[in-house]
C-alpha cells in the first residue's frame, strides 16, 4: 500500500528562517502615477527590521520608482501623483507635516553609480554630521573612523583621509557612499543596483557588506543581478508592470516560486 | 525563447539520461537472460557493457555540473538538473546489479537449477514493468505513474522475501549451498533494481512538486 508521506512538512529552505522581526517599513495599497502612466499599482510589502528585502524585475518594471518612494525621493519628479500609505515605523511617510529632512536621516540611499563628493575622504563622511550640526572635532573623527569601519573600508582609506574620494576605486568609492549613508546612523539603507557599476570583487565586497551591516540596519536592494538577490537577501519580491507578482522568503522565490511569471523571469525565460 | 542554449543543454543531458535508462534495462534484460538460458557467452557480454554504462554517467555528470556552473539555474530549472545526476546515479546501479547477475550465472555455469527459478522470474518481469513504467512517467513528467512504481516495489519486497525464505530452506542441504547462494544474490540484485526505479519516481516527485517525498513504507 502506497503512503504518500513528505519527508519534511516544512519545505527544508524554509526552516530557520521565520521571523520574528518587527515591520520597519510597510506600504498599504500604495499607488503612483508618473502624469498619466501608473507606475506603481496596489503595492502592499512589509520589509522587518534587520533583514535585507530585495527587489527584482525587468526594466521598467517600477522597482526603482517603488524604492525612491521609500523615502520620498520621487517627489523631485514634479508630475508624480500617489496614493495608498508607505509607513515607517508606523507612521505614513506622506502624511501632512512629516518632514522629509527627518525621513532621509533615517532611510538612506545608496545609488547605482558610486556618487562620492569633490572633497576629501573625511569631508565625504562628516558631511551629514556636520549638516546636523556636529562640529566638534574629535567626536566627528569618531563618526569618521565608525562609519568607514562600518563600511568596511577604514583599513584600505586610513592613512589617505585627506585625499580626494575621486582618487579611489569605482568598489572603494561605492563604499565610500555606504560609509557616508551610515555616519547619519539611518536606520533603514536603501541600494539602488548599488553593484552594477562595480567589478566582481567589488561587487563580492559590497555583499559581504550587505550581509554585517543587516546586523545594525534593515536593507531594501533594487537588483538587476538575481543570483546577488539569491546570495544576500532574506525576502524578495518581484516586479512586473508596476505590480508585485510575488513576495516570499528569497529560498522560496529561488527555488519552488508560486507564480509561473516569476518562475520564467528568474530562470531566464523573459525579461 | 531567451535562453535556447541552456534549453538545448538540457535537452541534451535529458537524452543521455534516457540512452543511459536504454543501455542499463537492456543491460538486466540480457543479464537475466544469461541467468536463465544459463549462456555464459551473453553474460560476459554483460560485463563488457558496463564501462559505457560507467561512461555515460560520468558524461551526464559532467555536463550537468558544467550547466550549474555555467547557467547557474534555479527552481525547476535546477531541480531537473539535481533530478538527471540522481537518475543517472540510479540507473548505473542497475547497471551494476546486471553485471552481478551476469557473474552469479557464470558461476552457476551449466549446472541445472536446483529450484524453480519462477518466483525470481516473477520478481524480474515486476522490476522490468516498473522500469519502464518509470521511464515513462519520465519523459511524461507523470507523477501519477511515479506513484503506481512503488505499489509494483512492494510486490517484489514481498516476493524477494519469500523467495529468500524458500531458499534458505534448500540452503541446508551443503550440496547446494554454492548455488543457492548464487540465486539469492541474484533475487538480491533484482530488488535492488526495482528500489532503484521507486528511487528515481521519488526523484520525479521532487521535480515536480518541489518537495521531497517516501513513496513506499
Amino acid at each position: 500500500m502506497v503512503q504518500l508521506l513528505t519527508k519534511h512538512e516544512v519545505r527544508p529552505s524554509a526552516m530557520g528562517i521565520e521571523t520574528n522581526q518587527a515591520n520597519i517599513m510597510q506600504s498599504h495599497n500604495f499607488n503612483l502615477w508618473y502624469g498619466d502612466h501608473h507606475a506603481l499599482k496596489d503595492i502592499n510589502l512589509e520589509m522587518k527590521e534587520n533583514e535585507v528585502t530585495a527587489i527584482i524585475g525587468p526594466s521598467g518594471c517600477g522597482k526603482s520608482t517603488y524604492i525612491k518612494a521609500l523615502n520620498r525621493m520621487v517627489e523631485l519628479v514634479p508630475i508624480v501623483r500617489t496614493s495608498g500609505q508607505i509607513n515607517y515605523r508606523g507612521r505614513n511617510i506622506f502624511s501632512n507635516g512629516y518632514e522629509v529632512e527627518e525621513l532621509r536621516t533615517k532611510v538612506g540611499m545608496v545609488f547605482q553609480k558610486p556618487n562620492p563628493f569633490p572633497k576629501s575622504i573625511y569631508d565625504n563622511i562628516a558631511y551629514g554630521p556636520r549638516i546636523h550640526g556636529i562640529k566638534n572635532k574629535k567626536i566627528l573623527d569618531e563618526i569618521v573612523e565608525k562609519s568607514l569601519r562600518g563600511a568596511a573600508i577604514w583599513d584600505e582609506v586610513k592613512d589617505r583621509l585627506n585625499q580626494n574620494a575621486y582618487g579611489l576605486s569605482g568598489g572603494q568609492q561605492q563604499r565610500i557612499c555606504i560609509a557616508r549613508c551610515l555616519a547619519i546612523e539611518p536606520d533603514v539603507i536603501l541600494m539602488d543596483e548599488p553593484t552594477s557599476a562595480l567589478d566582481p570583487i567589488s561587487t563580492l565586497k559590497v555583499e559581504e557588506l550587505v550581509q554585517q551591516m543587516k546586523e545594525q540596519y534593515s536593507i531594501v536592494i533594487v537588483t538587476h543581478n538575481m543570483q546577488q538577490a539569491a546570495r544576500i537577501s532574506d525576502k524578495t519580491a518581484f516586479f512586473l508592470n508596476g505590480e508585485v507578482v510575488e513576495f516570499d522568503k528569497t529560498d522560496i522565490i529561488f527555488s519552488t516560486p508560486s507564480d509561473q511569471r516569476t518562475e520564467d523571469y528568474i530562470s531566464g525565460r523573459f525579461g | 525563447m531567451i535562453r535556447e542554449r541552456f534549453e538545448h543543454d538540457l535537452m541534451t543531458v535529458q537524452q543521455d539520461l534516457m540512452e543511459l535508462c536504454d543501455l542499463s534495462i537492456h543491460s538486466l534484460q540480457e543479464s537475466f537472460k544469461a541467468f536463465l538460458k544459463k549462456d555464459i557467452d551473453l553474460a560476459l557480454q554483460v560485463i563488457d557493457t558496463d564501462p559505457k554504462i560507467n561512461r555515460l554517467e560520468e558524461i551526464i555528470n559532467d555536463r550537468v555540473i558544467l550547466l550549474i556552473a555555467k547557467q547557474q539555474p534555479v527552481a525547476t530549472d535546477l531541480r531537473r538538473l539535481i533530478v538527471v545526476i540522481k537518475a543517472a546515479s540510479d540507473m548505473e546501479r542497475i547497471g551494476d546489479h546486471a553485471v552481478n547477475i551476469a557473474k552469479e550465472s557464470i558461476r552457476i555455469g551449466k549446472e541445472p537449477f536446483v529450484t524453480s527459478v519462477e518466483p525470481i522470474e516473477e520478481m524480474f518481469h515486476k522490476t522490468i514493468l516498473m522500469l519502464r513504467q518509470i521511464v515513462d512517467a519520465f519523459i511524461e513528467e507523470n507523477t501519477t505513474k511515479a506513484k503506481e512504481i512503488a505499489n509494483l516495489d512492494d510486490e517484489v519486497d514481498e516476493l524477494t522475501g519469500n523467495t529468500l525464505s524458500n531458499l534458505m530452506k534448500l540452503s541446508v542441504s551443503n550440496e547446494h549451498v554454492a548455488q543457492v547462494t548464487s540465486l539469492s544474490y541474484v533475487c538480491r540484485c533484482i530488488e535492488r533494481a526495482a528500489d532503484h526505479a521507486t528511487n528515481i519516481a521519488e526523484h520525479l516527485f521532487y521535480l515536480v512538486k518541489g518537495k521531497h517525498y517516501e513513496l513506499n513504507n
